[in-house]
């Protein structure tokens, strides 16, 4: 447990400079954001530096925040270091217009299904992914239904007749 | 059929000179569940697999953007249905993280129990398909007795058996009835000596070891590289669990062993799994041991706020009635945040990404299914495998059809 968040922060910082901003250690866990362009010559720099060894890749996923103009689309990557028992997490935000984010599958097998399940439901584009297809969602689907301007349907609306359902109608 | 011009290039040695597509699945009755594999074989022997997953995809993470946070609960029982209790806890835990709730030892401890319970019953029907898919009905049979007798634990608390929804935040719905630790005890008394049985039915059997020794086998750094967890990477030789990396509802007041093999094969697998199955029993013995010295009514953390109250309660007391309200309207404070947590789940690390914008309900929820994870290596594991090989190696890496497509 040598490894410390600052410590972490520090080297990151010594390397990148400012394409890392936003730290903040929200429950104990490293949080940053990287620039768009950057996000896999952070995560190469994460696997391969011999103090930070952050080889194991927990989760990827996506947020939709609409309100963040040209930067909607959030890919956030969970890191972990098994040796020294540190997680981080590397945000990446992209805009909804142009959702290209480089692929981490030379660094990690297991990013293949997690960014095509991204990419199924957030519409992400991973620049070099060597099979980047639906993988949840039906191939036909033209939309990407994680996303916010996919409400789910109103629980008051009263068009709907759902007398079979059990729910009033007119029994 | 001879002048069909072959376009998968065939191994060295090739019999059959040409390759068959094999649909295997969605609905095979040797898959367990709904997997499709789309194989080329050549004569027995794979050439090459392609996973399709997503037949029953239901968009919890959508439908969880909706909910409010207690009703998120049930939509985790469907994710690993072979270990519900797991799931509903670690959704539960994540959300007193977020919340920074203080739970009390004795809750901590009577999650431990049912946890184990379910860990136990997970790894108990692992390993007996294993068996069944190598032509041993016997101890599948025998300990089946043992799973219904973990649900009728279950049943004792929470009133229902497969999908259990157990647990509320901040603790339990009610407390545990005598009947529900007498039947514990029962489990403990009477368990040990059929895994005991269980275990000289298969672990020296020849005709297992065959089918299973040196199957569906995987190195250390590949398991890591694809991203596995849980039994499945321990058997790898990895010993990485996170009840002792990063212990949560006090399981570091617990003193058990983490299991490892060495060749990450199916045989691997199916020690592992029995030698965790020996450590949960010893776990729920210590927790039974370490309840004797604690109030015995106390079964939530005394958070009016986000906990249910009783019924009883609602229709009598001023207070009750409130929070009931509150909590049921979604009007109780749930602060903004980001929180990941994670439990040792049956299968491996299960994650909860849970973003809060101070809202009724999550903005946003993502589940790290192990089982998802790890599936994308089956195409690779079973390259170069017999036929009759892929099924036992699927049921070894216990895939879990709900865990999978969330």
């Amino acid at each position: 447990m040598s490894l410390t968040n600052e410590r972490i922060q520090q080297r990151l910082t010594e390397k990148f400079g400012d394409v890392l901003t936003g730290f903040e250690e929200p429950f104990g866990l490293l949080t940053f954001t990287a620039q768009k362009d950057h996000n896999l010559k952070i995560m190469q720099f994460l696997f391969d530096d011999e103090e930070l060894r952050f080889r194991f890749l927990t989760d990827i996923t996506a947020v939709h925040y609409p309100e963040r103009k040209n930067e909607e689309l959030a890919v956030v990557y969970h890191l972990h270091n098994l040796v020294d028992n540190v997680r981080l997490r590397l945000k990446v935000f992209a805009p909804v217009a142009a959702p290209q984010v480089f692929t981490a599958t030379s660094l990690y097998e297991s990013a293949n299904w997690m960014e095509r399940e991204t990419y199924d439901f957030f519409g992400i584009d991973f620049v070099g992914h060597p099979n980047l297809i639906r993988i949840l969602n039906v191939d036909e689907m033209t939309y990407f239904p994680m996303r916010k301007e996919f409400p789910l349907e109103d629980a008051m609306r009263i068009d709907k007749d759902d007398e079979m359902f059990g729910r009033g109608g007119n029994i | 059929m001879s002048d069909q011009k072959q376009h998968i290039k065939l191994p060295e040695g090739s019999i059959e000179k040409t390759t068959t597509t094999l649909n295997l699945g969605p609905t095979h009755p040797a898959t367990h569940g709904v997997f499709q594999n789309i194989l080329e074989i050549d004569g027995e022997r794979i050439v090459s697999a392609v996973s399709t997953v997503g037949y029953i995809h239901r968009a919890f993470e959508k439908i969880a953007e909706r909910r409010p946070y207690y009703q998120i609960t049930p939509l985790t029982d469907r994710l690993n249905y072979c270990s519900a209790p797991i799931n509903n806890m670690g959704w539960i835990m994540t959300v007193e993280k977020l919340l920074g709730l203080e739970i009390p030892k004795r809750v901590d401890y009577l999650r431990v129990i049912i946890m184990e319970l379910a860990r136990i019953a997970d790894h108990l029907i692992c390993n007996a398909v294993m068996g069944v898919d190598t032509g041993a009905l016997t101890g599948f049979v025998y300990l089946m007795t043992y799973r219904e007798l973990i649900y009728e634990i279950y049943e004792e608390i929470c009133g229902s058996r497969l999908t259990t929804n157990i647990g509320r935040i901040g603790g339990f719905e009610r407390n545990f009835t005598p009947a529900a630790f007498a039947k514990i005890e029962k489990f403990l008394a009477e368990y040990p000596a059929v895994l005991k049985e269980f275990e000289t039915l298969l672990t020296r059997n020849r005709i297992f070891m065959e089918r299973t020794q040196g199957v569906g086998g995987i190195s250390a750094e590949k398991a890591l590289s694809y991203g596995f967890t849980g039994p499945n990477l321990r058997a790898a030789g990895v010993d990485y669990d996170v009840r002792v990396a990063n212990p949560y509802s006090s399981y570091q007041d617990f003193d058990f062993s983490v299991p490892v093999g060495t060749t990450g094969d199916c045989y691997d697998r199916y020690l592992v799994r029995n030698a965790e199955m020996w450590e949960s029993i010893s776990i729920i013995r210590q927790a039974m041991e370490k309840l004797k010295s604690l109030p015995d009514d106390v079964y939530h953390a005394d958070v009016p706020a986000y906990y249910l109250p009783d019924k009883k309660d609602v229709y009598t007391k001023m207070e009750a009635l409130i929070y009931h309200f509150k909590i049921v309207m979604g009007e109780s404070d749930i602060l903004p945040g980001e929180v990941y947590n994670a439990v040792e789940g049956a299968n491996g690390e299960l994650g909860f990404y849970l973003i809060s914008d101070g809202g009724r309900s999550p903005y946003r929820l993502h589940f790290r299914r192990p089982c998802f994870i790890y599936y994308q290596a089956y195409a690779e594991m079973v390259k170069g495998a017999m036929l009759s090989d892929a099924i036992v190696c699927m049921s070894s890496l216990n895939l879990i059809a709900g865990e999978l497509d969330a």
